[in-house]
């Protein structure tokens, strides 16, 4: 089964979601190629490598430096089709989502997001997607010859083995409709870990009574390099940026280490955070659902408790 | 101008989630309905256009089984002046995308919520932009028509961008694009009477097929730490969780 990998990279590198879709990839067990869009470091693309690509299609239009979906669905559709693969991997991202939806319509392919793990393959080609915003799992057949699969993080394991890919040019003619959408501006946090991808999480509550006090939850986040996270109504009353806030109608995050201070732990917030492996919780009220949900729980004040906790870190890390 | 709101009718944000028929099938039992949380949204947005821009109509579009009627008539209630059903299970996103499809066109503005809370796909967007050749952009916190063009606020990761497109165009709306409106009773008595067309699919093959739900497995008790032994967590985060 040959796949197709779509990279996305960061300061040249690829993210680490995009190698877990190349090792997802490498695992179905035929040749992986990957395809990087824009402008991007020679070193950068031997690496994917590393994770299972034996030939990587460099797309360097400066055009797409930019990540236009149209224009990339209409490169990576082109690249589906030349190299004959099978199956398209991609990691779920803002970008990645919609470009592999509009992918799947162009090449006639199944299409299946959120999957959780490797496919069944002993009979037909199944695969494990997450639904009702992480509260179950459903089997589903993808019955066409081409498939799209975009996978969740933990999805694969990043293991390094292989060596150095082969880069090959890559060019399509793209036309104005393929820049049927302009990106005017972004403005994007520099120097944090980001929320979906960070291995720790440490989150804060309506608890935490202001934005003035989150300098606790972000010594903390320092210590463990985590990201910090938030329930909706801290991002509704604006103490934290919309990006941050955590559930089902926000970000899901899936870290090894979900840290919730001040947080009364309702079903919508679980439903973003079920996906981690180990949760703790810190919480005043001994009666707070999120216990029921919690690895480990902390019934005391934030403010005394988690500078504590930092300290204590601090000094075993 | 004309807008469609496409909804879906999802278990409240509420709900535990359960199944029946041997893991085939959600079990509905005491499950409540509603018309999904990020569709609120669009619908929300929908309506504050119509009210600034007279003429401006409001459609709404579901494509499910005569169980949703209730949500629909919930969004003619909202404000929006009718609504097609599309007469079929939504077995699948590119399922639906084909049914959007066949009815949106003609309008000017197709507005959806970024995620169906069943399926959390979000793709059914960029699905519906791509069979009809239309720009589609999501998720979108902010929405403003400046003549043909439109100007949006997309979330992305960490951040947020400002995109440009002309009309028609297709949109996954969040919040804070609007703020969700709740019928009033005025609104309740007139949903009653507007029109609700029903429509048949239109073929499509179905590319997946459902095997079986599986429920994630039971999460084990909590270890509670008292309050003055920070120590002991952390030893147990590095050496019994190993997640440190
Ligand atoms: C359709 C819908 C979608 C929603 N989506 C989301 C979502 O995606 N994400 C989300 O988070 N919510 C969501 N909600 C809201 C959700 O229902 C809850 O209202 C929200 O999660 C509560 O936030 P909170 O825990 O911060 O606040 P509260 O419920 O007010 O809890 C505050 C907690 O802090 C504790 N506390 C207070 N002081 C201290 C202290 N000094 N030290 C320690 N603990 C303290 C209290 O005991 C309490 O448990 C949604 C709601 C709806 C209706
Ligand atoms: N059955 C449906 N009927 C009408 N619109 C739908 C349906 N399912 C999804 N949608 C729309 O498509 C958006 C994205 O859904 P999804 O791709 O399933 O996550 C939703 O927010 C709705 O606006």
């Amino acid at each position: 089964m040959s796949a197709l990998v779509f990279i996305e990279t960061s300061e040249g590198k690829a993210k680490k979601s995009s190698q877990e879709a190349l090792c997802y990839a490498r695992a179905l067990g035929g040749p992986v190629t990957a395809i990087v869009l824009g402008p991007a470091d020679a070193a950068g693309l031997q690496d994917l490598g590393k994770y299972g690509a034996s030939k990587v299609l460099h797309a360097a239009n400066p055009k797409l430096e930019q990540g236009v979906i149209q224009a990339y669905a209409t490169v990576i559709a082109k690249a589906f089709a030349d190299e004959n693969a099978d199956v398209l991997v991609l990691a779920n991202s803002s970008l990645a989502t919609p470009v592999a939806a509009k992918v799947a319509i162009k090449s006639g392919a199944s299409f299946a997001s959120n999957v959780v793990e490797l496919p069944d393959t002993g009979n037909g080609f199944k695969v494990k997607r997450s639904i009702y915003t992480g509260k179950a799992f459903c089997w589903q057949e993808l019955k066409n010859a081409k498939k799209v699969l975009v996978i969740k993080k933990n999805a694969a394991e990043v293991t390094e083995s292989g060596s150095a890919a082969t880069i090959t040019p890559y060019e399509v003619a793209l036309t104005d409709a393929d820049f049927n959408t302009t990106i005017l501006s972004s403005e994007k946090a520099t120097g944090h870990v980001l929320l979906p991808e960070a291995e720790i999480v440490v989150s804060g509550g309506r608890g935490m009574k202001g934005p003035e006090h989150w300098g606790i939850l972000e010594d903390l986040a320092k210590v463990l390099h985590a990201a910090t996270g938030c329930s909706k109504p801290v991002s509704d009353i604006g103490w934290r940026p919309h990006h941050e806030h955590v559930g089902q109608t926000g970000v899901k995050v899936a870290p090894q280490l979900y840290i919730a201070v001040g947080i009364s732990g309702a079903i919508q917030h679980l439903a973003g955070v079920n996906s981690s492996k180990c949760i703790v919780v810190i919480n005043k009220d001994p009666e707070a659902p999120f216990f029921k949900a919690a690895d480990y729980g902390i019934v005391g004040d934030a403010f005394d408790v988690v500078p504590k906790l930092t300290e204590a870190l601090k000094a075993a890390l | 101008m004309k807008i469609l709101v496409c909804i879906s009718h999802v278990p409240d944000t509420t709900s535990k989630i359960n199944f029946t028929d041997n893991n085939t099938k959600l079990d509905a039992a005491g499950v409540q309905f509603i018309i999904g949380p990020y569709d609120d949204y669009a619908l929300a947005r929908a309506i504050e256009l119509k009210e600034a821009n007279p003429g401006t109509t409001v459609t709404v579009l579901n494509v499910g089984t005569a169980d949703t009627e209730p949500t629909i008539r919930k969004a003619l209630a909202i404000g929006a002046d009718d609504a097609i059903r599309v007469n079929a299970e939504p077995v699948d996103s590119f399922f639906v995308a084909s049914q959007v499809a066949e009815h949106a066109k003609g309008f000017d503005l197709i507005l959806m919520g970024r995620e169906s809370i069943d399926y959390n796909s979000g793709v059914v967007h960029a699905m519906v932009g791509d069979l009809l050749g239309l720009p589609s952009v999501s998720p979108v916190m902010k929405l403003d028509i400046e003549g043909a063009k439109v100007k949006m606020t997309r979330e992305i990761e960490g951040g947020k961008e400002q995109v440009e497109a002309s009309l028609p165009l297709i949109a996954g709306c969040q919040e804070p694009i609007a703020e969700w409106k709740i019928p009033n009773m005025r609104g309740i008595m007139s949903a009653k009477t507007k029109p609700l067309k029903v429509a048949e699919p239109v073929t499509v093959a179905a590319s997946v097929a459902l095997s079986k739900f599986e429920l994630p497995a039971p999460k084990g008790a909590v270890k509670m730490i008292p309050a003055d032994a920070v120590a002991e967590l952390v030893s147990k985060l590095k050496n019994e969780a190993k997640v440190l």
